[in-house]
């Protein structure tokens, strides 16, 4: 080794910066439930084997290993199964703290996704409680689930919770 | 009434079955992977005739630095159907190594029948930087070297040793590309001869075009069962009687790039060489590296090579080296050959090796 190496600090980290950028494939069915989105409205496809609904679909249920090719619109309205409180801040939050990230089980539907809880106060927020969509205006509309602003109390009764306890 | 042959490695001999794959495309814009993998399943559960409630075990081989998402190999299981719960495990590699856990897993003897498979688009991102973070990550991959510049360094080894010339990389593409023509699976089938190709210009010198593997999106799966099950399933079960896998250095400039000695290791514990080799199919993107694999082998001029016109003419990340297998496997399956060997490889430039001697009973 060189006299100028041996002077030297031996190297302890170094920075490689990886960037790699990639092009997404929805794949049909979920192309489906993003156009579905873009006209204000949740479509999802139905199992032939075991009848469950799938919403979004990604084109095959993964009980039965069959291609679900039957679309079912859903409507707006749904339960929320369980629910997070949110109160920790982050960098890009958009939504003022504490909010309610939820399960919504839409109506026919047999497996959840997340949604955004608005028009209750955070600590009324309830497994069963019962919800509808709210899409932004049409002009704004657009294939991703950020066509739906969230989702807010419709006053009706609660469900029990027998009612989706498969979908927890 | 046939019995399985005893293998050489483990104690419960372990059969091929069924294989499928999907037409192997540039570039599959419609299926995302669930949807490509579907009919590959649906195909070969259809072949032997099962359903997925007769799979005790399930192993799949792929990565998410293709999809460039997490998990990408937990949301594939949509397409299995993993429900009541089942074994179930996956390999960061190409799924010929799934076969291989596979393969251990039946030897344990509490499971009978395997599903494996394999998928990966490669148009999904640039194939060229991905791959170059397979390398080393403090003083390789900050480089970015794409796959066809090492695999040059590699091809020009060879030349510089006088293993193989220009011309032999030409004949390799030229046969493969006109073998493919009988392959409705490739992507690239050809007839054009040596003299023809040799008019290309360098990609990266000495490799010109043809030398070159396509970019593929595919998907493979097959079925593996132990013991004399297999004979209920197919006539002429495609038995594993060697396996074994061998890895060099990942640093380049400690191997020796004209040479494989991982594969002749491999090939020297499967039995290659315990008798007459009818098939070889060999994974070798590149036209060099098929020379070179053949000779590590140990196979003679009596053995033909990559008769499905090999990964010149389909390369689908994560699926190629078991096709390899499954094509080997198809050729006993139906009939054309007697004892064949399967060959996959992983990591730059022929850095891992596996090696599998397949036969029908006798």
């Amino acid at each position: 080794m060189s006299d100028a190496l041996e002077t030297q600090d031996p190297v302890t980290m170094l920075s490689t910066p990886i960037r790699l950028d990639y092009d997404f494939t929805a794949g049909v069915a979920q192309s489906r439930s993003l156009r579905g989105y873009a006209e204000g409205r949740f479509v999802g496809q139905r199992c032939p084997v075991c009848k469950k609904v799938y919403v979004p679909s990604r084109g095959s249920c993964p009980v039965d290993a069959v291609p679900t090719k039957e679309e079912v619109v859903l409507p707006n309205t749904a339960t929320v199964t369980t629910f997070c409180v949110v109160n920790v801040p982050f960098a890009g939050q958009s939504i003022e703290i504490p909010y309610i990230t939820a399960s919504i089980l839409l109506d026919g539907a047999d497996i959840t996704f997340m949604g955004l809880i608005q028009g209750i106060p955070a600590d009324e927020v309830r497994m069963g409680l019962r919800v509808e969509a709210v899409w932004v205006p049409k002009e704004e509309l657009g294939p991703t689930l950020a066509s739906v602003k969230y989702f807010q109390p419709t006053g009706e009764p609660d469900r029990e919770i027998s009612t989706f306890r498969e979908h927890l | 009434m046939s019995t399985a042959p005893q293998p050489k490695q483990g104690t419960r001999p372990v059969a091929i079955v069924s294989f499928a794959q999907a037409p192997t495309q540039r570039r599959i814009e419609q299926a995302n992977e669930v949807e490509l993998l579907m009919p590959v399943i649906s195909e070969v559960y259809a072949q032997a005739n099962m359903t997925k409630d007769d799979v005790d075990f399930v192993c799949s081989g792929s990565t998410d630095y293709l999809i460039g998402g997490p998990f990408s190999f937990v949301t594939a299981l949509d397409a299995v159907g993993v429900w009541p719960p089942k074994r179930e495990s996956h390999v960061e590699m190409d799924a010929a190594w799934a076969l291989y856990e596979s393969w251990v897993q039946l030897q344990e003897g509490d499971l009978d029948v395997a599903l494996v498979y394999g998928f990966g688009k490669s148009s999904l991102g640039d194939l060229q930087r991905i791959l170059a973070l397979q390398l080393d990550p403090y003083t390789m991959a900050p480089l970015w070297p794409d796959q066809v510049s090492l695999a040059a360094l590699q091809a020009q080894a060879m030349i510089d040793r006088g293993l193989a010339t220009e011309e032999d990389f030409a004949g390799v593409a030229s046969r493969s590309r006109r073998d493919a023509m009988n392959n409705p699976n490739a992507q690239v089938a050809n007839d054009l001869d040596v003299a023809t190709l040799l008019k290309e210009e360098y990609i990266a010198s000495p490799l010109r075009r043809h030398c070159v593997p396509p970019l593929s999106d595919g998907a493979a799966a097959m079925i593996l069962v132990a013991g004399d099950r297999a004979f209920d399933v197919v006539d002429r079960p495609a038995w594993i009687t060697g396996i074994d896998h061998r890895i060099e250095a990942h640093a380049f400039g400690v191997r020796d790039l004209a040479t494989s000695p991982s594969t002749t290791k491999a090939a020297h514990m499967a039995g290659v060489g315990e008798g007459d080799v009818d098939v070889a199919e060999i994974h070798a993107p590149f036209a060099h590296q098929e020379i070179l694999l053949a000779s590590a082998l140990g196979l003679s001029s009596a053995t033909t090579l990559n008769p499905s016109g090999g990964p010149l003419a389909a390369n689908p990340l994560m699926a190629g080296g078991l096709i390899r297998f499954g094509e080997a496997a198809n050729r006993i399956m139906d009939g054309t050959a007697s004892r064949a060997v399967a060959h996959a490889t992983s990591g730059p430039i022929l850095q891992q090796n596996l090696v599998a001697v397949l036969e029908a009973a006798s």
